[in-house]
């Protein structure tokens, strides 16, 4: 702490907080009250999708990544292809294709707009979610790649001369090693995906950032909201780091 | 009967993708090419900051260094389609009351600038990082050399510095070009026509979404690859003399 506080941080903290006294003082907040109630479903939204998607990514990025380093070419070729498809079109184009593109799709056919599903596919949320997901997929997928290649070819050897049968030694061994390594670089991907969601807000999925919007087409205010979402979502990206820093602590790493 | 259906909607997609007029192959390209420049542009910005920030955080005083970590920090926890209005706007109006007090009236702010300024503040968060990296892989003993025969600062990043960071450097700064022609697309979003746009606009005419989605799908790829072999060229050049020489790509 003492290191912290030099003077010239001192000074620095004291211009801050000066700043942040004239925004409050000077702009204009006489909107907050109209739309404090909302704030918190729709912060609530921006987490929700984060935590969904990136679970679900995981999962898939988990598979695409073994495919691509352990699996026969049959396997690693179409992984390779889906990731390099995800990593170099945009995100927002990925989207745009998806609710666009499939939403005008679907009801041309009868059997779909019939089915039980038809009500959930005529909103937006599940195209963002699907869109987001195989984002994660495709960028975690190289990650838990080059995560299942870098452990040691030994500890598998090891399970293999004790005996495990393979699914174990990939449950016991190989898995969990690879995500102790790649859970660094997970953190980071993880607030990255965080700072593609307010994308989801061009498709009129309600979160943080469309409300923002809204309260900028309301009242034509443009600062205000935006200062609150930048740190509505620098909050939000803090926590995120201390949540794996917490993880990485926990887990007793001599792999390094 | 599906055959047809499926060469009446194949000759429709080459109608639509055509170039002149009726199909909508020019608005695409146009696009692409915007893309293209707000890319090299905003990309070229973030390497000039990224370069000063990265010896300004290695070399300069407390105070610019915690400025720089200010900087970093936050242009890299908020959204970049929140800063790209935050600075859109605050540069608008910033350069619209500097014209007013010398006189002169408000002017459009164009596009192409503003994506390149937009970008390039971003870009140079990163690269700042990433250029930070590189010069610390530099063997402290090379520097350590320089200054021992004398030279100047300016003489040392040049002769030094610069040169023996580059192959670190060349991998994350690759990756940084692939996230600016995509970022581009954000500026879809505030109205300005590069590819993404350009392809919304078409398709919400023609109403075949897929189609055109597709068609941008696969100019993006193009230039990925592309860019992906071109720096794989970098990186073999940056990395000549040295051991295992090998490029990568996408």
């Amino acid at each position: 702490m003492k290191d912290f506080l030099k003077p010239h941080r001192l000074v620095m903290i004291g211009i801050a907080l000066a700043l942040i006294l004239f925004c409050a003082w000077k702009l204009n907040w006489s909107w907050l009250p109209d739309y404090l109630h909302l704030i918190p479903l729709a912060i609530w939204r921006t987490i929700w999708i984060t935590v969904v998607t990136m679970s679900l990514g995981m999962i898939f990025a988990i598979m695409l990544g073994f495919a691509q380093a352990a699996g026969p070419a049959y396997l690693s070729v179409p992984a390779r292809i889906y990731c390099s498809i995800i990593r170099g079109t945009p995100l927002l184009l990925q989207l745009w294709l998806l609710y666009y593109g499939l939403g005008s799709l679907f009801p041309q056919f009868p059997w779909i707009r019939d089915s039980f599903m038809w009500p959930i596919l005529r909103q937006a949320w599940p195209y963002a979610v699907l869109a987001l997901t195989m984002s994660v997929a495709g960028y975690e997928g190289e990650v838990m790649r080059g995560a299942f290649k870098g452990v040691a070819g030994g500890q598998l050897e090891a399970a293999r001369a004790m005996g495990m049968p393979r699914f174990t030694a990939f449950r016991r061994i190989w898995l969990p090693q690879a995500l102790f390594r790649a859970l660094p670089t997970i953190g980071g991907e993880t607030v990255l995906q965080m700072k593609s969601t307010p994308l989801v807000a061009t498709i009129t999925v309600v979160d943080i950032y469309s409300l923002a919007k809204r309260v900028t087409q309301d009242t034509f205010i443009v600062y205000e909201p935006l200062l609150i979402l930048a740190v509505v979502y620098m909050v939000m990206a803090g926590l995120i780091v201390l949540l794996f820093r917490w993880l990485e602590n926990r887990i007793p790493s001599r792999t390094a | 009967m599906l055959s047809f259906a499926v060469t009446a909607g194949a000759a429709s997609a080459l109608d639509l993708l055509a170039w002149s007029p009726p199909g909508w192959g020019a608005t695409l390209v146009a696009g692409l090419w915007n893309t293209i420049l707000i890319a090299l542009g905003a990309y070229a910005l973030g390497l000039l900051i990224g370069v000063a920030g990265a010896f300004g955080k290695l070399y300069g005083g407390p105070i610019l260094k915690d400025l720089l970590a200010v900087y970093t920090t936050l242009v890299r926890a908020v959204p970049e389609l929140v800063l790209l209005l935050l600075i859109y706007f605050a540069a608008r109006d910033a350069l619209n009351n500097l014209l007013n007090i010398y006189g002169y009236g408000p002017i459009e702010f164009s596009g192409v600038a503003a994506g390149i300024v937009v970008l390039g503040v971003v870009q140079g968060a990163y690269s700042t990082e990433v250029l930070r990296g590189a010069i610390l892989s530099v063997p402290a003993g090379q520097i350590e050399a320089a200054r021992a025969m004398g030279m100047s600062p300016m003489l040392l990043a040049r002769r030094v510095t610069l040169p023996l960071m580059t192959s670190a450097a060349v991998p994350g700064l690759a990756n940084l070009w692939l996230t600016v022609t995509k970022d581009t697309a954000l500026l879809a979003v505030i109205g300005f026509i590069e590819l993404t746009k350009a392809t919304s606009l078409a398709a919400g005419t023609t109403k075949s979404f897929l189609t055109f989605y597709l068609a941008a799908g696969i100019l993006y790829l193009l230039l990925s690859l592309v860019s992906g072999v071109i720096f794989g060229r970098i990186e073999r050049w940056a990395r000549r003399g040295q051991r295992n020489a090998g490029g990568g790509g996408i």
